[in-house]
């Protein structure tokens, strides 16, 4: 929509302009600086060019890495956005059960993350931890610390506990706004439940899923604290996610140029892949209409 | 195809009325005869959707019961009662075609795949929508998915009656004219009983063979709409049927003459002297605006042109009253009016009363 | 006064409005008349200036005002949805444009009770508008947009959710209530009716250009083309291709005389329009072109029958007085009188409309 133009307004946006600058566009050319330089430290630096793009791409800790997130990102997205969906289904749409179950679904997504990740480490040990002194007792071997598949598991269920209130949340919005004589007609057609959920809906709630799908990819593919908490990308590092891994190179052996170099792979990555995919899903099945939205 | 009795059917919304105030229907009894086509009109808040949801099962009555071909359905879901609705707005499913939407009610009865083609295809060709027979449904036009919404309910042959509630409120006036035809058409056609809730007098008049007029959760008159254009038997029902609608003008009666202050008016037959909550009722199609002499002297306040005819307001011995003139026709200089005979109602409280009585 | 000078409004690759030019004088009443997204709305948001215009200026009593945001200009809108405060009630909905405005509260007690009487809402000035009917939510928007004496007064098909009556009813009130104040009043409907019943002047719109502004009864009596003759037309004007052969209009195989006034036209491909109420069953004085047609649907409205006929490949609708039943497929003769033909060319500009007869 097109407003009528306002100088004074630029003045007010000014101090947002500077704390970005401050907070993200310099310390990104920072970073850029770095993928494209090598050091010794003491401040020396020799031009590298694109070697730590190419050393980068050519090792395999970056591929497996890589590997490592798709699949993580991939289990989590087929969990959680069903889940979601189903959890949103089930929820009452009037009175005042609906207050109790939303605040009930918000309190995960308010836990500091970190928080989320000690929460579980305890949750999982076998002395103190409700979940694995049970399983313990049940007779099942379960050490996170030392077990790959352990591991794994934990990280997901800790995620899909953490963030599918997220998915709950946006599909319960997109329900709930779907006029009474949707569920009127179909009733009047015969319609199987089945019928209401996939042609009225899931049709409907489109808009809030492709949401929920780019946030909850985004972020799993994101994802450093919980895991880093829980088991600090072990045993050995079959849990170091991407984010953990640079963090390893940066800081732990202080190679800031492939950390460079491969953080800046990796936000192209993530760029690349929530446009394909945004472009994709809202062009689905869409007749190109010629109708403007009605006065 | 089915008749539909109301048997003393009445509803609040409060769980324990105390009073007639708190019906939003008030009792009713009638009967609908198979194949008719109804209407039920009235204003906002004169409990037709409330006597309409009775109808389609959404609501249950909290008085009385109903029943379709002696049947009694009161307490039956919608999907049992074998009816079919459209809604205000267009209710389509997105994802599928045109076919696939009309196909959807015969699918979920387990009707056989050839019959439900057959059908199917008939019911795009009466609906005239050939062309987009294989289009998502969802890039249509209002009208054309009002049609889709209206086909779904004409593609089963086991529903009882088909029922609309205000369905032309979204379309467009250009298309609403197209549409109210193909309803009339197709109700020829295919027989259906079917019950259109309006509160525009044009669409209930036009489409339906009997109106139901309801104001304030009570059926004020039933008949057809020569009967309501000509004896309406409540003021109201004067007051809402025409554009614009019947002089109603508080008057006293003396046998066969009808005093409104100073003015005299012969009336074409004989009442029982009334001098109070007595009214006359007069369209201005009726009344007629002249220089003749004998007329009743008249003060014109306005003119509005709408092309078609003329609306005179006036003003006779301080009431306002309207009348139309033709096209062609001028207004005179010093008018005076006159009123057809035979087209005067009078009123006793509101109700309609006869000659001789 | 208001002036609107060549005004465009481009979005993506459509033109919403297109090089739109016309003043509208204080105190008149204008309606803007066209089918949905003919860009009623898009040209009032630019008067208002909500929106700014890709080309062209808006100029109030002289002054470009074009850049101006909406809340520096007098300006009041009325939506076709009821816009209120759900939380106020209708005394504080009707006050808050004077709040806003820091006046007193004394003369906001006067001018909200002034508006309130004026709009019937006096017994419901307690109520929040969720507890009022969909009518006494429109006047609470309607008495808002009265307080705010505003220059400018828009209204959006404001009677459109509202019931047939009612809508009768403050028709004939607002534009009344409104000329008091001196406003200019902006009013866009789809319905030809409303149009002449509220008359002033009438812009008719078609795919975001104004066809043609007028008096109201002026517009309906001689449109400038065919699009702007259907646009005010419900039920749709009949139209007919005829060839003009010498002095003969010809369709099909029905002839009539060409009339006096346009004997002189060249011959030639033109159409014809016919109003429905002027397709006679009977003859009348005088000539006609004689159609024989078959009956498709009838339709009655109490003293009145509309009656879709069929005639050499051509639907028409006939209005006409009294009750007729008749039944699909009887035939029919109907008259198109020589005098009442409006006469279209090729480039579908009026060449000729019907002798209306007139007061004023």
């Amino acid at each position: 929509m097109d407003k009528p133009y306002n100088n004074k307004a630029w003045f007010l946006v000014l101090p947002v302009f500077v704390l970005v600058a401050l907070s993200a566009i310099i310390p990104i050319m920072t970073v850029v600086n770095y993928s494209v330089q090598d050091t010794f430290g003491n401040n020396q630096f020799f031009w590298a060019g694109t070697e730590w793009f190419e050393d980068v791409l050519r090792s395999d800790r970056f591929w497996d890495a890589l590997n490592r997130n798709l699949l993580f990102s991939f289990i989590i997205l087929c969990i959680e956005i069903p889940l979601g969906i189903a959890i949103a289904l089930t929820m009452p749409k009037k009175g005042i059960w609906v207050t109790v179950c939303l605040v009930l679904m918000a309190l995960p997504l308010l836990i500091p993350w970190n928080v989320v990740g000690t929460i579980w480490q305890i949750f999982g040990r076998a002395d103190i931890g409700l979940l694995g002194h049970t399983l313990d007792a049940m007779g099942i071997k379960y050490n996170y610390a030392n077990n790959i598949f352990d591991a794994w598991v934990t990280i997901i269920l800790m995620d899909v506990w953490h963030w599918t209130s997220l998915v709950v949340l946006l599909c319960y919005a997109g329900l709930v706004s779907i006029p009474e004589a949707y569920y009127q007609a179909a009733k009047i057609d015969g319609a199987s439940k089945w019928s209401v959920f996939r042609y009225i809906q899931l049709p409907k709630m489109r808009g809030v899923l492709i949401i929920a799908f780019l946030l909850r990819f985004m972020d799993s593919f994101m994802i450093y604290t919980e895991p880093f908490v829980l088991t600090g990308g072990g045993p050995g590092n079959s849990t170091t996610f991407m984010s953990i891994d640079l963090v390893k190179q940066a800081i732990g052996q202080f190679d800031l140029g492939p950390a460079a170099a491969m953080s800046l792979i990796y936000q192209l990555i993530v760029l690349l892949v929530c446009y394909v995919f945004f472009t994709v899903m809202s062009n689905v099945g869409v007749d190109k209409p010629d109708a403007r939205v009605s006065e | 195809m089915a008749s539909i009795t109301l048997d003393k059917l009445a509803h609040s919304y409060y769980s324990n009325p105390k009073s007639d105030a708190d019906f939003a229907l008030k009792e009713i009894d009638y009967k609908w005869e198979n194949g008719g086509a109804y209407a039920l009109l009235g204003p906002s808040g004169c409990g037709k959707t409330t006597l309409l949801n009775i109808i389609s099962g959404l609501l249950v009555p909290s008085k009385g019961n109903i029943r379709f071909d002696g049947n009694d359905v009161t307490h039956l879901q919608p999907e049992d009662r074998n009816i079919a609705q459209v809604f205000q707005f267009p209710v389509i499913y997105d994802t599928m075609t045109v076919r696939q939407n009309l196909a959807f009610p015969l699918v979920n009865r387990g009707v056989p795949r050839d019959e439900i083609a057959k059908r199917v295809a008939e019911m795009i060709e009466v609906l005239d929508l050939s062309g987009k027979a294989d289009k998502k449904a969802r890039g249509l036009t209002a009208d054309e998915k009002q049609k889709i919404s209206l086909g779904r309910g004409l593609v089963r042959h086991d529903v009882n009656a088909i029922l609309f509630d205000e369905p032309l409120t979204v379309i467009d006036p250009h298309m609403k004219w197209q549409l109210r035809t193909k309803l009339k058409d197709l109700h020829r056609q295919l027989g259906h009983t079917m019950i259109y809730v309006t509160h525009d007098q044009t669409e209930a008049l036009t489409f339906a063979d009997k109106v139901v007029v309801m104001f304030e959760g009570e059926v004020v008159q039933i008949g057809t709409p020569e009967e309501l254009f000509d004896e309406p038997a409540h003021t109201f029902v004067g007051y809402f049927i025409g554009s614009p609608g019947m002089n109603i003008i508080p008057c006293k009666i003396n046998g066969n003459t009808a005093n409104i202050g100073q003015a005299s008016i012969n009336l074409g037959g004989s009442y029982k002297a009334s001098e109070e909550n007595t009214e006359l009722g007069i369209r201005p199609e009726f009344v007629s605006l002249s220089t003749d002499k004998k007329g009743i002297p008249v003060k014109v306040d306005a003119v509005e042109n709408i092309g078609r005819f003329k609306i005179v307001r006036a003003n006779l011995e301080g009431h306002a009253i309207n009348a139309v003139l033709k096209e062609d026709e001028p207004v005179p200089a010093d008018p005076t009016l006159k009123f057809e005979t035979g087209r005067i109602n009078i009123y006793k409280n509101s109700h309609l009363v006869r000659a001789g009585g | 006064m208001l002036e609107l000078r060549n005004i465009s409004k481009k979005v993506g690759n459509s033109l919403h409005v297109n090089d739109v030019s016309m003043t509208l004088e204080n105190g008149s009443v204008n309606v803007l008349l066209g089918p949905t997204l003919a860009g009623k709305t898009s040209l009032m948001r630019l008067m208002a200036g909500l929106d700014r215009p890709t080309s062209g200026s808006i100029l109030m009593n002289g002054q470009n005002v074009v850049g101006i945001p909406v809340q520096k200009r007098n300006v009041a809108m009325v939506y076709q949805q009821f816009i209120n405060y759900p939380a106020m009630t209708v005394y504080e909905n009707i006050a808050s444009p004077m709040r806003v405005a820091g006046v007193d509260a004394a003369t906001i007690d006067r001018r909200v009770g002034e508006a309130a009487e004026l709009m019937k809402l006096t017994p419901y000035l307690d109520r929040t508008p969720l507890n009022l009917s969909g009518g006494q939510q429109q006047r609470t928007a309607l008495a808002r947009a009265l307080v705010k004496d505003a220059e400018l007064v828009l209204l959006d098909e404001p009677l459109a959710n509202l019931d047939y009556k009612l809508r009768e009813e403050l028709r004939v009130e607002l534009p009344k209530i409104f000329a008091k104040t001196g406003a200019i009043f902006v009013y866009a409907t789809t319905e030809p009716q409303e149009a002449l019943l509220l008359g002033g002047k009438t812009a008719t719109l078609s795919e975001g250009r104004v066809t043609q502004f007028d008096r109201t009864i002026d517009v309906y009596n001689h449109p400038a083309d065919l699009l702007t003759a259907q646009t005010f037309s419900d039920p749709p004007m009949n139209i007919l291709s005829v060839e003009k052969v010498g002095k003969e209009f010809v369709f099909g195989s029905s002839r009539v005389d060409v009339p006096d006034a346009v004997a002189t036209l060249a011959d030639g491909r033109y159409r014809i329009g016919t109003r429905p109420h002027h397709l006679l069953l009977a003859k009348p004085v005088g000539m006609a072109l004689k159609l024989e047609s078959k009956v498709s649907t009838t339709e009655i409205t109490g003293s009145e029958s509309f009656i879709h006929l069929h005639s050499s490949g051509a639907d028409m609708v006939a209005l006409v007085h009294g009750v007729h039943r008749y039944v699909i497929g009887d035939a029919v003769t109907v008259y198109l009188d020589q005098n009442r033909l409006f006469i279209f060319d090729q480039n579908e500009k009026l060449v000729s409309a019907p002798a209306t007869f007139s007061q004023d």
